[in-house]
C-alpha cells in the first residue's frame, strides 16, 4: 500500500510539475474558452432568451450550470491528451517496464484531472457569481456540484485515455474529441432546456448523460434543495450506470497497454 | 533484493514468437543466450523483429510463443520480479521536456519505491556517472540529443540494475556523443551490469559488443563474437577488377584461381572477383601472376579484412542499409 502511494503521489507530483511550466497555456486552454462561453454566449442571449422558456431569472443564471457541466465534459474529455504523447513518444513504456502496479499511472491521471476541474469548476461559478448568478443552496451546494463532477469526470476520462491508448495517431484522437464533444453539448440542456428543444434532439438529449448531470447542478443554483433532491438521486444512478460502462469498455484498452 | 538466480544465463530467449494483431509477425522464432557481464547486441535492420524482441525482455509485450527469461525469470509469469532487476534506456525522446534531470531521476527513484535517503544519493551517483550533474536541475527541453541521451541512460540505472536493455543507443546522435555513450556503456561493463542492445550500426556492434545476434526478417541468422563472424567467413577478401573489355576472361580466370592453394573460395560478378585468402600476404603474387597469365588488364584491386558489413551480406544477403 505505501508503495502504492509513492508511485501514485510520484506520478502525480509530475502531471502537477508540467503543469507549473505551462502555466499560460494552461490559462489560455483550461480557464478560458469556458469562461468565454459564460460572458458572451450568455450576455449574448441575454434578450434573445425567454425567461419564461429557461424558468430562470436571466440566460445567464440558466447557462451557468451548462458552463460548468460543458467545462467538465471538455477536462475529461482531454483528460487522456498526456497519456496520448506518453505512448506516442515512449515514456509510458518507459514507465511500463518499472515494477509499478499496472493501475497507478491511470489513477495519478484521474486525481490530476478531477482536482484541475474541481478547480476550473469554482472559477465558473465565481465569474457566474460577479454576473449575479448567486448559487442559492451556498457552498454546501458548491461542494455537491464538485462532487457531481468529479462522478461525471471518472467515466470521462475513462474514454479519454481509452481513447488515447488506442487510436493510431494523435490526428484521429483530436478529431474523434471534436466529433464527440460537441453533439453532447448541442443534445443536452446546457443552453436550452428540453421543453424548449424540437422533440426529436430531446430524445437524444434525454439519453445524454451529460443533460442529468446540468439538470441536477441546475437547481442547485438556481431553485434550492428540495427541487435538487429528485435530480440528485438520478444523477448519482445515471452516472453509476455511466461510470461502469465507460469503465468496463476502457478496461480493454488499459490491459492491452498497461499489461 | 534476494534474487535467485535461476540458470547461468543473464538473459535466455527460447523460441520467440510475436504476431500482432492482423497477423503482422514481427519476430518468427528467435532464441539465444545471454551470459552474466556480456555485452550483448541484437543488430538488423529496421523492422526486423529487434525491437520486437527487446520489447518482450522488458516486460511490456506478452510474446506469441516461445519463452523468455531475465535472471532466471520468466518474463510473463515473473514479470514483476523481472522489472525490480532490469534498467531499460529506450529510444530518444522518451524524455518529459518539462521536467528538469532530476526531476526525471526522482521519479523513476519512486517507480522503484527507493526510499527518499536512498533515493537522493543514487541520483547524485547517476548523475555524475553520467557527467549530467551541472545540467541536473535544467528543464529537459533545454538538452542536447546527446544530452537527452545521457539522462535516459541515468533513468534506466537508477534501480542499479543487474541488467540493463539499450534501444538504439546511439541513434540520431552526432559522432561525438556516440563515442561519449560509447565510453559509458563500456564503463557499465566493467561494473560487471550484463547490457543488450540494438542496434542498426555495424561499427557500434563491432566497437561495443562481445557477442552480437543479426536478425533479419523475424529470425536469428547468426550469433557469436564479431570476430568469430568475421573469421566465420573464410579469410580475408581480395577483390580483382577488370577492365570492362575482359568480361569474356574472367570466368577462366575464376576456374585457374580456384585450382590455387591458399585460395579458398572465389565469386564473380561481371567483371568484379570476390577472392576468399587464407594468407593475401603468400597469396597476392600468385594471384597477380594468374591475372597476367590469362592477358586480363586490372583496373582496381582492394584487399581487406572481413567487415561486419560483408558477415551481414553473407548471412542475409543484402545490406543492413538496404530495405
Amino acid at each position: 500500500m505505501q508503495m502504492y502511494l509513492q508511485e501514485v503521489g510520484a506520478l502525480t507530483m509530475r502531471w502537477v510539475r508540467r503543469l507549473s511550466r505551462e502555466r499560460f497555456s494552461m490559462l489560455f486552454t483550461l480557464a478560458q474558452p469556458m469562461v468565454f462561453w459564460l460572458i458572451f454566449f450568455g450576455n449574448l442571449f441575454q434578450k434573445t432568451a425567454n425567461t419564461q422558456v429557461v424558468q430562470a431569472p436571466s440566460y445567464i443564471a440558466f447557462l451557468a450550470a451548462g458552463v460548468v457541466v460543458m467545462t467538465i465534459l471538455n477536462n475529461g474529455l482531454a483528460g487522456g491528451t498526456d497519456l496520448l504523447f506518453d505512448k506516442e513518444n515512449g515514456f509510458l513504456e518507459r514507465l511500463m517496464s518499472t515494477p509499478i502496479s499496472r493501475t497507478s499511472v491511470v489513477i495519478s491521471r484521474f486525481l490530476f484531472v478531477m482536482t484541475i476541474t474541481s478547480g476550473q469548476v469554482l472559477v465558473i461559478l465565481g465569474v457566474a457569481y460577479l454576473f449575479g448568478v448567486h448559487p442559492v443552496t451556498g457552498f454546501g451546494g458548491v461542494a455537491v456540484i464538485i462532487l457531481i463532477g468529479l462522478l461525471f469526470g471518472v467515466g470521462l476520462i475513462a474514454i479519454s485515455m481509452a481513447l488515447a491508448f488506442s487510436v493510431k495517431s494523435h490526428g484521429d484522437f483530436f478529431s474523434m474529441l471534436g466529433f464527440l464533444s460537441l453533439p453532447m453539448i448541442f443534445l443536452s440542456t446546457a443552453l436550452v432546456p428540453l421543453s424548449a428543444m424540437p422533440g426529436w434532439m430531446a430524445v437524444l438529449a434525454r439519453l445524454n448523460p451529460m443533460t442529468w448531470a446540468i439538470d441536477a447542478v441546475r437547481p442547485l443554483i438556481l431553485t434550492g434543495w428540495a427541487a435538487a433532491v429528485k435530480p440528485l438521486i438520478i444523477v448519482v444512478i445515471v452516472m453509476v450506470v455511466f461510470d461502469a460502462v465507460c469503465l468496463w469498455g476502457a478496461a480493454r484498452a488499459f490491459r492491452r497497454t498497461l499489461g | 533484493m534476494g534474487l535467485t538466480v535461476g540458470g547461468p544465463f543473464a538473459i535466455e530467449v527460447t523460441r520467440l514468437s510475436k504476431t500482432y494483431e492482423g497477423n503482422v509477425t514481427a519476430s518468427e522464432d528467435v532464441s539465444f543466450q545471454v551470459s552474466p557481464g556480456e555485452v550483448f547486441g541484437l543488430l538488423g535492420p529496421n523492422g526486423a523483429g529487434k525491437t520486437t524482441t527487446l520489447r518482450v525482455l522488458i516486460t511490456v509485450l506478452r510474446p506469441s510463443g516461445g519463452s523468455a527469461r531475465v535472471l532466471g525469470m520468466d518474463v510473463v509469469k515473473q514479470a514483476t520480479q523481472v522489472r525490480q532487476a532490469i534498467g531499460y534506456v529506450p529510444q530518444e525522446r522518451a524524455i518529459d521536456r518539462f521536467l528538469t534531470g532530476r526531476e526525471h531521476l526522482q521519479l523513476l527513484a519512486s517507480l522503484y519505491h527507493l526510499p527518499k535517503d536512498r533515493a537522493a544519493t543514487r541520483i547524485e551517483e547517476v548523475l555524475k556517472l553520467v557527467n549530467l550533474e551541472h545540467k541536473a536541475d535544467e528543464v529537459a527541453r533545454n538538452y542536447s540529443g546527446g544530452m537527452k541521451r545521457k539522462l535516459d541512460i541515468a533513468c534506466g540505472l537508477i534501480p542499479d540494475p543487474q541488467v540493463l536493455f539499450m534501444d538504439e543507443p546511439t541513434l540520431g546522435l552526432d559522432v561525438e556523443s556516440r563515442l561519449k555513450i560509447w565510453e559509458h556503456v563500456r564503463q557499465l561493463k566493467a561494473r560487471g551490469i550484463t547490457i543488450l542492445l540494438t542496434s542498426n550500426y555495424l561499427d557500434e556492434a563491432d566497437q561495443l559488443c562481445d557477442r552480437i545476434a543479426i536478425i533479419d526478417g523475424g529470425r536469428v541468422k547468426a550469433i557469436g563474437a564479431p570476430s568469430e563472424l568475421k573469421s566465420g567467413l573464410g579469410g580475408d577478401v581480395v577483390t580483382l577488377t577488370l577492365a570492362p573489355t575482359d568480361l569474356d576472361k574472367v570466368e577462366a580466370l575464376a576456374q585457374a584461381l580456384k585450382a590455387q592453394t591458399g585460395i579458398r573460395a572465389v565469386s564473380t560478378k561481371q567483371n568484379v572477383l570476390d577472392i576468399r585468402v587464407a594468407s593475401p600476404e603468400q597469396t597476392l603474387p600468385a594471384i597477380l601472376t594468374q591475372v597476367g597469365a590469362h592477358r586480363c588488364r586490372l583496373e582496381f584491386v582492394d584487399y581487406h579484412r572481413p567487415r561486419l558489413d560483408d558477415v551481414f551480406l553473407a548471412h542475409t544477403g543484402r545490406k543492413i542499409t538496404e530495405d
